[in-house]
This record gives structure tokens, sequence and C-alpha cells, in this order.
């Protein structure tokens, strides 16, 4: 899985009612969820985000609620994969199981800015810049995650696995 | 075998393996899955995707209606109709509706539904609450609840433990609220650990101020927060429930990822300053903000001890004029006792307005939303930008007492002030 586009920041601590205020947790329709993405801390973020955008963050980003919403409304907004320095314990859980790659990596933070030109290649978490010497790699998956991954998610993992039972 | 702490005992014995160590993956069966109106929606969806025909153990699941119900809106009414329905389709034993329903973290406890040595997931981030009767409890999205819905397990990695100790004697009106404030301002963000509460402080701490401590346990990132079962749980749970329970504690050569001792000798009320839980201080260096709303509820103060620390300091005084207080008790069984103890009258009596069993103002969702400029105390977990309303409202954390003070002042005040 390769993603190439622009590089979206945010800073540290992006928490989950950043990323979705709850007053939009009423629905959980895709068009609702992409419109109401960031929609208080970046107003219209999906209408500027061009498909397979890349959001780089600091630590813990998706602290907070354990919303599904918040990496639905993200990956419904057009964002391909999410780096940042450090994610919270249930938004890396979440975003797996749903199908929004993301990728630990404490140096990209420091590396890009916004709207710098990005490639991403999940399989090998390699991150590479447009200039000379922009190239670094994420830490890796970790096995059980990528079991995840390669069977298309959480739901298809397990409808697999009760299938070889 | 090992040494272990609690919290890997527990997940040893649902993996039905000897013993685990931290880091390691590991499949473990559920004794209870929790959701709510917001998120089991979402949890329904992949449920029936799965093409299960039926619930994993109709008494092993909780649906509680408390987010935004009384439903606020028409999507709301239909989320909320959504979750009713399936939970009646599948006869769901603990399905709890508007007269049954309050705060999800508050009745679980009260009906006696987690018991020492359980296991309990949640699609929600305060399902970790549940640590404070020495249950393993984790919050988690809704499509790994949808899938334990169905089979009712769940994939976790065994958390690195950071074991608390805490020492000396609270002062007046230093409850269970400052305690993890501070312990969040000090230890800061601790992702995919556990915290054990512990320490002589820990061995005699009320039940309600375990609640309200393990319950923020996630403001730190961490997976879980645990205290130790003994004769305070077991008072606990008399009366709630015929489950016995596994007691259990930490072995001695227990490995712990770091020990941190806490003394509370001197310590004053604790506020959280905007915009996050472990932006912390003590109440006397906070400035006195001038306040437009103060909320005592939510599932980290919502419980009778709660309230009636509230009406202790609001006897007798009127909340300021310009100031809204809006109290909402965390369960039927609270507002009832609440009723017959007198605080209601009290909390009235002050210019309160009392509101339903709802987490309400907490996420911003209604009963309390703040406008642009607005600032808050209130007894709830969170003080993100925008939670409680408009991005450009502020929210200070703090317990009953503070928020109380608070309210009579109509600025930020300590309960010393009054």
């Amino acid at each position: 899985m390769k993603f190439e586009g622009r590089v979206w920041k945010f800073g540290d601590n992006v928490d989950t009612d950043v990323i979705i205020p709850a007053r939009f947790l009423n629905v959980s329709d895709k068009d609702e969820l992409a419109k109401n993405c960031f929609a208080d801390a970046s107003p219209g973020f999906s209408e500027k985000v061009h498909p397979g955008d890349i959001i780089v963050a600091g630590d813990n980003f998706g602290s907070g609620s354990s919303r599904e919403h918040a990496p639905l409304a993200i990956k419904f907004a057009g964002i391909g994969v999410v780096i940042a320095k450090s994610f919270a314990r249930i938004f890396y859980r979440n975003a797996f199981n749903i199908g929004l790659p993301i990728l630990e990596a404490p140096e990209a933070d420091d590396l890009f800015e916004q709207d710098d030109p990005i490639r991403v290649d999940i399989s090998s978490g390699k991150i590479m810049g447009a200039k000379d010497g922009e190239v670094l790699f994420a830490k890796p998956i970790p096995d059980f995650m990528r079991n995840i991954i390669n069977a298309g998610g959480l739901v298809a993992y397990t409808k697999k696995a009760r299938e070889t039972k | 075998m090992n040494a272990m702490t609690i919290t890997e005992k527990i997940l040893a014995s649902h993996a039905g393996v000897e013993s685990v160590s931290p880091g390691e993956m590991v499949q473990v069966k559920v004794d209870l899955a929790l959701a709510n109106d917001i998120t089991a929606p979402l949890s329904i969806n992949v449920f029936n995707e799965l093409g299960t025909d039926t619930v994993f153990d109709c008494d092993k699941v909780a649906l509680v209606q408390d987010h935004f119900v009384p439903n606020k809106d028409i999507p709301s009414a239909e989320q909320a109709m959504i979750m009713k329905k399936f939970a009646l389709e599948h006869q769901v034993t603990h399905y709890y509706d508007l007269g049954e329903a309050g705060i999800e973290h508050v009745i679980l406890p009260e009906k006696g539904l987690v018991v020492p040595g359980d296991v309990v997931i949640g699609a929600d981030s305060h399902t970790c609450t549940y640590g404070a009767l020495g249950a393993f409890s984790a919050g988690v999205g809704s499509t790994d609840l949808g899938v334990i819905l169905a089979t009712g397990s769940v994939w976790l990695k065994v958390p690195k433990t950071i074991k608390l100790v805490y020492d000396g004697s609270l002062g007046p009106w230093v409850g269970g609220k400052d305690l993890i404030l501070f312990t969040l301002g000090l230890i800061g963000n601790q992702v995919y650990k556990t915290l054990e509460f512990s320490g002589p402080l820990m061995s005699n701490l009320p039940m309600s101020d375990r609640l309200t401590m393990a319950n923020m346990a996630v403001e730190a990132g961490a997976k879980s927060g645990i205290f130790e079962p003994d004769e305070i749980t077991r008072g606990y749970l008399q009366n709630r429930t015929d489950r016995e329970g596994v007691y259990l504690s930490s072995d001695l050569d227990a490995e712990y990822d770091r020990i941190v001792a806490i003394n509370v000798d001197d310590m004053e009320p604790q506020i959280a300053c905007p915009s996050t839980p472990d932006n912390v201080y003590p109440v006397s260096q906070v400035e006195k903000v001038a306040l437009d709303q103060v909320f005592i509820g939510s599932c980290t103060n919502g419980r009778l001890e709660d309230l009636q620390i509230a009406a202790d300091l609001l006897k007798g005084k009127s909340v300021c004029r310009g100031v809204r207080l809006i109290v909402i008790p965390g369960s039927p069984a609270v507002y009832k006792e609440a009723i017959k103890r007198g605080i209601v009258e009290t909390l009235l009596d002050s210019g309160a307005v009392i509101g339903p069993p709802t987490c309400g103002p907490c996420l911003g969702g209604h009963m309390g939303v703040l406008a642009k400029g607005e600032k808050a105390v209130s007894t709830t977990n969170r003080n993100f930008v925008g939670r409680m309303g408009h991005a450009e409202s502020e929210v200070y954390l703090a317990s009953p007492a503070v928020a109380a003070a608070s309210a009579v002042f109509g600025r930020i005040a300590g309960p010393s002030e009054l």
C-alpha cells in the first residue's frame, strides 16, 4: 500500500474532540463524518484535502475518547495515512480495525512542513520527502496488527479465524 | 511461574495460561462487554457484518442509554432506537433505558455487575473505572466491541504496570479527584501502561474515591488502572451481587515499569486548567477566573458522595448571580437517595438546576453546552478545546468541593474560602 500526497501538519495531543467534536456523534454517515472532521480546528478540512494526503503530527495523536468516529472521519475526509510521533492507545487499535493506515515515526514531525509533498510505503514503513536525504523509516508494525491489515481489517480477520476453526 | 502484578494475573487467568509478561499479545475471555448509545450502533453494524446469530452471552453484555438521552435530537433518537431494538432482539439482560439507566460507569458498579478479577471491555474510554473494584477493565472502539459481542473474547497487549504508592493523610475537602488530578500532573502521558493505585492511603480510601481515580487513568493515556480488592471492596459489593469475585494481589517481587511515591500530607484541592487534564495546579495557585457555569456530575463525580459534598458546602449559601450551577445525579438510585437525604432540596435552595441522569454536558452533548468565551468549572474528566461546547470556551476540572465553592463565589475558589 503506497500513498503520495501533501502533508497536513498537526501538533502534539490532537485529541478526539478536536478530530470530531462530540456534537457530531449523533450520526455515523460517511459524508457527515467527512464534513465534520476537524470542524472547529480546521473548518472545511475535507474540502481542502486531496485523496491520499498525509497527516503528520506529534505525540499522543488521538487521545481522549474511544469514539471510532475519529479515525473514520479522517479516513472519509480523504487522508491516506497518519504519521505521528506516538498514538493514543484506543485510537491506535481503532485505526487498524477500520483500515486507516497509521505509522509511528518520531522524526517525521521535525522533518516535514505543511504542504510538503511526501511518499509513504506502508509495508516497508519508508517515508520519503522531495528533497535529497529526506528518507526515514517508521517503527515496524507489530506482527499481530500486520495480520489484521493483511486480512483487510478486524472484521475480515475475525471471519477468517472463525471459518478455520 | 514468574511473579506477576494483579493485572497480569487477571489477564493470564482469562487467557487460560499460567503466566503472562508485559508486551505479550493474549486473547482473553470477556466477563462483561459494554456499549452506549453513541458507540453501540457502529458495533451493531460490525456484529451484523460478522453474520452471527446471537450475542456471545446475553447475561454478559451491558447496553446503556446515557450519552445523548433523553434523546436530544432526531439523529440521537435514531441511534438510541438502533441499540434498543438490538438489545430486545438479543434479550440482553443488562439493557438499561431511561428510568433504569444512568451513566454507564455509575450504574454498573451500583448494580453489582463487576466483581474483583473480572475482565470488562467497553466501547467507552472511561471503562477503566472498574479497576476500582479490582477488575481489569479497558476501553476499546466500536469495531473491537462488535467482535466481542459475537465472540466473547478480545486480543490485548499485556501492559507494563506503573505502581503509584500513596501515603500521608488527606486534608479537609481533599479526595479522590484531587489525588488523580495531582497524579496526572505528576506522571504525564503513560500510553499503553496500567496504573496500580497502592500504598497505605489507598487501603483506606472509600469506593467512591477509588472509582473517581480509576475513571481518569485513561487521561494519563493508560490502558487501565487498578486497586487491590480488599475489605472495602467486599463491603461495597455486599447486597449488590451473589458473585464471589477473585481477590488478587500483586506478588511482592512483581516487575514494575516504575514505582512512584506520592505523599499527600500538604496536598491542596487541585485544578486542571485548560486544555489538558494533566495541566494541574493547587487551587490557591490558579488565577481567580470569573465563571459562567459550574457542572457537578459525570462518571467521574456523579455519585451520591459527590452530591453530598456539594450540598454540605452549599447549605445556606446561594449560587453567585450570573453563574449557572448544573447538577446531574449519575443514576436514578443516586437521584432518589439524594432526594431522601435532603441533598436535592439543599442544592435547589442554593440555586442549582438538577438534570436527569445522563452524561449531559461533560462531552458537550446537551444540557449545559458553553457559548463562545464562556468559562466553566466542572467535575468531569476532560477539558480539551471545545469539549463542553464552543471551541473558544474553557473548562477547569476539579472536585465537587471546589465546584461548589466556585459556584458561590462566581469565580475559581477553594472550599476553605467558604
